[in-house]
């Protein structure tokens, strides 16, 4: 196929895919039928029809579409200077992941890279986590970062903004799966780490820019996610979260899944939980996945412990006492006997020197840096 | 003939002396009232005519001219009745003249000439002492409430037959108008809200007796249930004991309200104002055409609880900025601009989210993003003005039902009013009385630290952000840690103390340090 061809292929794609009722599946059919795109424009009903390849309906919205044809071309040509990549299947640059999937997106719009062909790990997990997710999983991602492996999430709130948090910190490659139009980051808090992707590493959506966050977009978005990762790692997720309809699809896609444990009454965990029960691998210190890669930590991962021998002894108390449960000031004192100023002076220095963390008030131990 | 007295009226929460003078003469006959009158005082004519007519006083038909000065400030109230009365009395020669004149009459007369209560007499009382005059008619039911200002006699009237008999020298009379309880009465403890009824929360009581010894601004946040409304109730308790010049400042306030009774004259303890969170503006700073002092003003001296920070209208809010750096709030209407006290401690309660809960997981469904919206509400710049914010969680039933008992009010008390003693002594002289209202320039000179300290904010503000106004407030609250525990410069642990209150939950804001 020439360069000329294929550029015209690609615009009555850009078409075709905001046409109404036409999906990712309807146009792999439809292209494994007719071998081109571009012919779908001037396809006449009788031979469309004979060849089944449009129901009546879809044939509709095909020929109402023709009208806004000229525009959508215009808008194609104006993707370049707003930094968009729009790749479809048949260039060279598309993921080689998603190109055996049966419903592989048509094509992508990507700001940034796409993943290259190395390792890759997806991290997903409900959005109103727990610290101990949270906090989990930017270690995580921090220690997979490291060793190169690449982070795809679905840049949301909760799990999937701390994943890419971590990766980011550690200097990595961190992919977003968007479930809305390329230009627009969804939920707007995660606009600093969105803008960060932009330049280590990138984010993908297989909608056109002008699409909005809607709720039936997401499920969508997550065969993606799966698609591009070779292991996928459940964080935090309740029994019916988004995050198990992405572990759904990796199954199908034959992709292999580790689920943090949690207590068994924690209601973010029982998703999780449900998972290691139905065979998924366990995830206790990141090595695990680091194993899977075939890939070795220099040092020995150790989630628990820290030095604390060079603390003075009323925080070596306190720190000892504090674990990644976190805990209440008020309940702090109370249980150590220390006195309130004790305590938080106590409590300070150990925060200032890195050995724990506070969120919204409650104190618990950060898991180990090295 | 001609006659004048004293009468007066508000203005703002300060009273002001106002001449009323009579004249009696022949002509056409007719009853003028002039000097810039509001409805309510021009009405006055035909209550003093009817009451001195049911008090068995005939008036003869005659030309009688009221004028009130100075003439050019407006006159609003109904003070002025008993005062038109003796004028025109006098004037027409029914009451003899006498040094009565030179006496003040603040009262409202009903038809039958009875003479009822009015607001604000305390203002009046003060404002006829500064002017010099030694006696003053007040109405029967301001008698408690008058006489608590010394240096000046106050005798409480019940009708206008009463008064006129004690002006024509009835010692009778005059001894019943001065008999009754009189003076300021004790404080009466019993029944009164006391720390010791708080189980545990050890936290919640050291973050109050610090705000209490310095008078800092505080917050709670916590989930319902954790005692954060329970704790600020009873912090009135652990403020020092009102002095006589302050129960007196209070009092005016209260007065001008008309929140003051024959039960209860005087305020002797501490404010605790608690208005509700759909408050409006206006109530909260003071409003009306004249303005009445709002809630503000009505806790000066003492406590304004704001339950449920987050629900109350922005505006409300933001317009607490100035009178917490100021302790006063300027209220500008129609009639002029006023200036009321509002020298309060702030102490503020907040739930951590709409459902209360977070950040328990396994109980609080809202969003991260409802999480964020619902505490924005609370603006930075308020926030700022905060010195010790603290969490509260709630009571386990061990906590909840044992036979622990906490300190006492008192015992926490004492120990703030030394704390309270040891800073009148190093603020001897300045405007200022607590670590909570010192300004930036007080800092250097009232704030001396130890080398340990020094060192430690230095290595604290290299590593984290610097912002002065962190800085300001938590040197400020470190001084009152020093002084509570009786120390004069302060040591690294007061400093680390007072970070880490500032510090506490500014997570809820987004995280970061301070």
């Amino acid at each position: 196929m020439s360069e000329r061809e294929r550029e015209r292929e690609k615009i009555v794609l850009f078409w075709l895919m905001q046409i109404e009722g036409i999906g990712p599946v309807k146009l792999r059919q439809c292209y494994e039928k007719t071998g081109s795109f571009a012919c779908l424009y001037n396809i006449e009903e009788k031979e469309a029809m004979e060849r089944k390849l449009f129901s009546e309906t879809d044939w509709r919205h095909l020929q109402q579409a023709k009208k806004h044809f000229a525009e959508r071309e215009e808008s194609y040509h104006t993707l370049a200077e707003r930094g968009i990549q729009f790749i479809s299947f048949l260039d060279e640059s598309y993921p080689k992941r998603l190109l055996f999937l049966h419903d592989r997106p048509a094509a992508l719009f990507v700001r940034g890279k796409l993943p290259s062909e190395g390792a890759s790990a997806a991290i997903v997990g409900a959005r109103n986590c727990s610290l101990y997710g949270k906090s989990f999983t930017e270690y995580l991602a921090r220690k997979l970062s490291e060793q190169g492996i690449q982070i795809v999430s679905g840049l949301a709130a909760g799990i999937d903004g701390a994943a890419h948090r971590g990766a980011l910190e550690a200097g990595g490659e961190t992919f977003g799966v968007l479930g809305c139009g390329i230009t627009r980051c969804y939920p707007d808090e995660n606009y600093p780490l969105y803008e960060a992707m932009l330049t280590q590493g990138g984010v993908i959506s297989e909608y056109a820019p002008s699409v909005l966050p809607l709720a039936g977009n997401f499920p969508a978005r997550n065969r993606i996610i799966s698609g591009l990762a070779d292991a996928i790692l459940v964080m935090e997720a309740g029994e019916r979260s988004g995050a198990l309809i992405t572990v759904e699809m990796a199954l199908e896609q034959g992709k292999e899944i580790f689920a943090l444990p949690g207590r068994a009454t924690d209601r973010l965990s029982r998703g999780c939980n449900r998972l290691i029960q139905n065979g998924a691998s366990i995830l206790l210190t990141g090595e695990e996945v680091l194993d899977y890669f075939s890939l070795r930590y220099q040092k020995k991962l150790n989630v628990y412990e820290k030095n604390i021998n060079r603390l003075a002894k009323p925080q070596k108390m306190l720190y000892s006492f504090l674990d990644s449960e976190p805990k209440c000031l008020e309940e702090i004192v109370k249980k150590t006997g220390m006195g309130v100023s004790t305590c938080v002076n106590a409590l300070l220095e150990l925060e200032l020197q890195g050995y724990i963390r506070q969120t919204a008030g409650l104190f618990y131990r950060i898991q180990s840096q090295t | 003939m001609f006659c004048k007295t004293n009468s007066g009226q508000l203005v703002g929460i300060d009273g002001q002396m106002i001449q009323v003078e009579a004249d009696v003469s022949d002509g056409l006959p007719s009853f003028e009232m002039v000097g810039y009158l509001a409805a309510d005082v021009r009405e006055a004519k035909e209550r003093v005519q009817t009451a001195l007519r049911n008090s068995g006083i005939s008036l003869r038909p005659k030309r009688v001219m009221v004028n009130f000065s100075p003439a050019n400030e407006r006159k609003e109230g109904s003070y002025f009745d008993m005062a038109i009365a003796i004028a025109v009395l006098v004037a027409y020669a029914i009451l003899p003249e006498g040094p009565f004149l030179k006496a003040a009459f603040f009262g409202e007369l009903g038809l039958d000439g009875t003479i009822r209560g009015v607001k604000g007499i305390l203002s009046l009382v003060l404002a006829a002492k500064r002017r010099g005059i030694a006696r003053c008619f007040v109405p029967r039911a301001n008698r408690r409430e008058a006489s608590m200002v010394e240096g000046i006699e106050s005798v409480g009237v019940a009708s206008l037959e009463e008064l006129i008999l004690i002006l024509k020298g009835n010692r009778e009379a005059e001894m019943l108008a001065q008999e009754g309880e009189i003076g300021q009465g004790e404080r009466s403890l019993a029944g009164e809200l006391d720390f010791s009824e708080v189980k545990g929360e050890a936290v919640l009581r050291r973050a109050s007796e610090i705000a209490a010894a310095g008078q800092h601004n505080l917050l709670f946040i916590g989930p319902p249930g954790s005692g954060k409304t329970m704790v600020a109730r009873r912090i009135p308790s652990i403020l020092p004991l009102l002095s006589q010049e302050e129960r007196l400042e209070v009092s005016q306030v209260y007065s001008v309200c008309g929140l003051l009774n024959e039960e209860r004259p005087f305020v002797y303890e501490r404010p605790f104002r608690s208005p509700h969170h759909s408050v409006t503006l206006q109530a909260m700073t003071g409003g009306g055409a004249v303005p009445k002092p709002g809630e503000l003003s009505l806790a000066s001296k003492g406590v304004l609880f704001l339950d449920e920070l987050a629900e109350f209208q922005r505006g409300t809010l933001e317009v607490l900025r100035q009178p917490l750096e100021e302790g006063k709030i300027h209220v500008a209407r129609v009639q002029g601009a006023f200036v009321f006290p509002a020298d309060m401690m702030l102490v503020a309660a907040t739930n951590p989210c709409p459902c209360g809960y977070y950040p328990d997981r396994n109980q609080c469904i809202c969003s991260t993003r409802q999480v964020k919206r619902y505490l924005g509400k609370i603006s930075k710049p308020l926030l700022d003005r905060i010195d010790i914010r603290v969490e509260a969680k709630p009571l386990r039933y061990e906590e909840a039902f044992g036979q622990e008992r906490g300190e006492s009010s008192a015992q926490i008390r004492a120990r703030v009013e030394k704390a309270r003693q040891r800073q009148r002594e190093r603020f001897w002289g300045s405007a200022i009385s607590v670590n909570g209202r010192m300004r930036a320039k007080d800092l250097k000179r009232y704030c001396q630290m130890d080398a340990a300290a020094e060192r430690f904010l230095q290595r604290f503000f290299q590593e984290q952000p610097f912002h002065m106004r962190s800085y300001e407030k938590s040197l400020k609250v470190a001084r009152t840690i020093a002084d509570l525990q009786g120390e004069e410069s302060i040591r690294e642990e007061h400093i680390k103390e007072a970070i880490f209150y500032r510090r506490a939950a500014s997570e809820y804001w987004g995280g970061g340090w301070l």
